[in-house]
């Protein structure tokens, strides 16, 4: 590894996060994510559209001549870390990431590629939100060229359009949704749901192999997903600050307090760390260097700095953190759904050590 | 305008004009900084070309390829990294003259005569004296923690001029010859076995007028260069992957697969893991000073390795089983300087103990961070406004 990957922000990529944040800002409050979470839904479709349709911002990842904006994983890691500060309600890494990296694997999935980029499809892939990349997948049967089975853990699927899913004869397929039933699960992570998928004969259109797609898929969402849990750190940091630095106890503000002091201290050090790490991986994904490696760290990292946060978040705000109405709660249970999802820091550090060579035992 | 390719050019004359080859390594250093290839963001004169600081990589790659001499950079470590920028930005041109040259060349190694046995952590508490006499002020204290003293022709001092005003305010920063009579160097034997530090006594040490630096009373302010340029140096190395001290441990762990256990494995990609982040954050920092955007984390790089070293070296021991409950050598020595990778890992265990006290605690960097970077209030004070004389000691 002679070359160094390039760890900052481009002024490109600053303006992109200005422009995501004030539109976060405007349209994506704390209390309104709170009452959505207890709607019947829980995705907020027209922050989506104002994300989509206004920005592009679907369609980053793919290329002009398919409809979209030909940017690269740089970009879509500074629109997820903006996500993340606001736990927004949104099936952007599930559709704009995790489904659109399956369909550039895929040679029949232009058509399908282009509507992702558009905004107005919203896709998802059929593989549980847990698995780490590299693992086995379950997959649904062909019968008769019509699907049957079951799935589980799919994230987003309820404000999918488009499914892809993995069948036995080694196939990704693309079933509309209203091709499939799906049975919302109640969820850990209120702004990100999964829920089940049935297919009873469901007609698919199949797109390409399922294994290397749903490969790519999982490993830019692993490497990317550090950049969510970077936006969720941050802003846990960022509010507690906020938050010590206003409250007083014994007639001093509690942000005085040595105690307090270090923690928050500790806690910055290691958000700092998680932005090399996730810059790292998002910058490795671009280039197509020391990618595997890249990812690994970045997800080894980054699930136990963002659950971190969001219980210092909770714990140093005191009662109030423990209310349903103060936001804690939800950067909590995106946190803590996020250290599971795409494989668990352990997975990722086992995977390292084939990677390294550090074998075990 | 100094760029790239009139650098290389500048380096190109150097190597024809002093071939590497056929010319003593002294005066191919010497010729270098009259070059001002020495620290191109230093002045015209001073060893440099009032070049953008990024371009040094440039010359010394150059020179590199042409395997030229170095002035090795570690040994004269604290010339370079603290005394050199405080008499740059401090200095009169008569002590920038005298000092910068042999100090870059190694020629002249330099201390730094800062902490006192009673002066760690609250370094602006220190009690050494100096009192002005005619043309001199006569310097008594003690001073410790201080490496290289045995080998350094000067020290960067910092004293105390006026006992009655607020203890930040009545310091000065002094250039101490440490051949001058007076000046005893004593070995302090430390947890390793060597005596890698010195206590340093002072005992009615004249220092002439023309070695003071900076304004009589603001010591504390001339110090706050040397020590920012301290922690700068300590956590901004540029390191490849395993280039820190996981390297080792990784190696080891590649090579005696009969050491491994399931708990040392888990621990061991999860300090590998934290080690690559580290390094990468490293690396993020040296890119924003390139790019002209310094940020806070430089604060915290220092923290961040001190935990580590720590930690990776305790598991070292463990892995070694059998092997890691003997130590390498007790023998009393006084190294040039701290030499991790050449001894084994009970020395790398015991000496990174000090990563986290050296340089300013770990502790005291915690509220630095908390205080500056995140803008939490600050501890509070009882020694603001009391003269130094009445605090307690």
């Amino acid at each position: 590894m002679s070359t160094q990957p390039d760890l900052l922000y481009s002024e490109e990529e600053e303006a992109l996060r200005a422009a995501v944040r004030d539109l976060l800002t405007d349209h994506c409050g704390a209390p309104d994510v709170i009452a959505r979470t207890e709607s019947d839904t829980p995705h907020d479709q027209e922050l989506w559209k104002l994300l989509t349709d206004g920005m592009g911002l679907a369609g980053l990842l793919v290329p002009e001549d398919r409809g979209g904006q030909g940017a690269s994983h740089r970009e879509v890691a500074v629109v997820l870390e903006e996500l993340g500060r606001a736990v927004a309600p949104v099936p952007y890494l599930t559709s704009a990431v995790v489904a659109t990296e399956a369909l550039l694997a895929c040679d029949g999935s232009a058509g399908l590629l282009t509507r992702l980029a558009s905004g107005r499809t919203i896709g998802a892939l059929a593989v549980a939100l847990h698995l780490t990349p590299g693992a086995a997948f379950p997959v649904v049967r062909v019968e008769d060229g019509l699907l049957h089975g079951g799935l589980t853990g799919i994230a987003d699927a309820s404000a999918a359009d488009v499914l892809l899913v993995p069948a036995d004869d080694g196939g990704l397929y693309a079933v509309e949704a209203d091709a499939v039933t799906v049975v919302p699960q109640v969820s850990l992570d209120l702004t990100r749901p999964v829920g089940r998928v049935v297919l009873r004969s469901a007609a698919g259109h199949r797109v390409g192999d399922a294994e290397p797609a749903v490969r790519r898929a999982l490993r830019a969402a692993a490497g990317l997903l550090a950049s969510e849990q970077l936006g969720l750190a941050d802003w846990s940091l960022t509010e507690t600050v906020r938050y010590l630095k206003e409250r007083t106890q014994f007639n001093r503000p509690v942000g005085g307090f040595q105690a307090l002091k270090h923690r928050l201290a500790q806690l910055w050090l290691e958000v700092v760390h998680l932005r090399a790490a996730a810059r790292g991986a998002a910058d490795a994904l671009a280039t197509g260097e020391d990618v595997d490696v890249s990812v690994a760290v970045a997800q080894a990292y980054a699930a136990p700095v963002a659950v971190r946060a969001a219980e210092e978040a909770l714990q140093l705000h005191g009662g109030i953190g423990m209310t349903w109405e103060h936001p804690a709660h939800l950067y909590l249970k995106r946190a803590k759904a996020d250290s599971l999802a795409y494989g668990t820091a352990g997975a990722h550090r086992a995977a390292l050590a084939d990677l390294v060579d550090l074998q075990a035992p | 305008m100094t760029d790239a390719a009139e650098l290389r050019r500048r380096t190109q004359e150097l190597l024809t004009a002093y071939p590497p080859a056929s010319t003593d390594r002294l005066d191919f250093l010497k010729a270098r900084f009259d070059a001002g290839l020495a620290w191109v963001h230093y002045p015209e004169g001073l060893g440099g070309l009032g070049a953008p600081r990024s371009l040094q990589a440039v010359v010394d790659a150059e020179l590199e390829a042409a395997g030229a001499p170095d002035n090795d950079p570690r040994r004269i470590g604290i010339g370079l990294g603290m005394a050199a920028p405080t008499i740059l930005r401090y200095g009169t041109e008569e002590q920038k003259q005298r000092y910068l040259r042999p100090l870059w060349t190694g020629e002249e190694v330099w201390c730094q005569l800062f902490s006192e046995p009673g002066a760690g952590s609250d370094l602006a508490a220190l009690g050494t004296r100096a009192v002005r006499e005619g043309d001199a002020w006569v310097v008594n204290g003690q001073k410790v923690w201080t490496s290289s003293a045995h080998l350094a022709r000067w020290a960067i001092l910092i004293a105390r001029t006026d006992p009655d005003v607020p203890k930040h305010q009545g310091i000065t920063y002094f250039v101490c010859d440490m051949t001058d009579p007076g000046v005893e160097v004593r070995p302090l034997r430390q947890i390793t076995g060597e005596a890698e530090f010195n206590e340093v006594f002072l005992t009615d040490v004249r220092i002439p007028e023309s070695r003071r630096l900076g304004e009589i009373g603001d010591g504390w302010r001339v110090a706050q260069t040397t020590l920012m340029n301290e922690r700068v140096s300590i956590g901004g190395m540029r390191l490849p992957r395993e280039g820190g001290m996981i390297g080792p441990v990784s190696k080891t762990w590649r090579e005696r697969p009969e050491l491994r256990t399931h708990d040392l494995h888990q621990r061991l990609l999860k300090l590998w893991v934290e080690a690559e982040v580290a390094r990468l954050t490293g690396e993020r920092l040296r890119q924003q000073l390139v790019a002209g955007q310094p940020g806070p984390e430089g604060s915290g790089m220092k923290l961040a390795f001190a935990r580590l070293n720590q930690e990776i070296s305790g598991l070292e021991v463990e892995l070694l089983g059998e092997e890691g409950l003997l130590y390498d050598d007790w023998t009393m020595r006084r190294p040039e300087l701290v030499d991790f990778t050449g001894r084994d890992a009970g020395y790398r265990y015991l000496r990174s103990k000090g990563n986290s006290i050296e340089g300013g605690t770990s502790e005291v960097l915690l509220n630095i961070v908390a205080e500056r970077v995140l803008g939490l209030p600050a501890e509070p004070r009882t020694d603001k406004d009391v003269a130094w004389k009445d605090l307690a000691r």
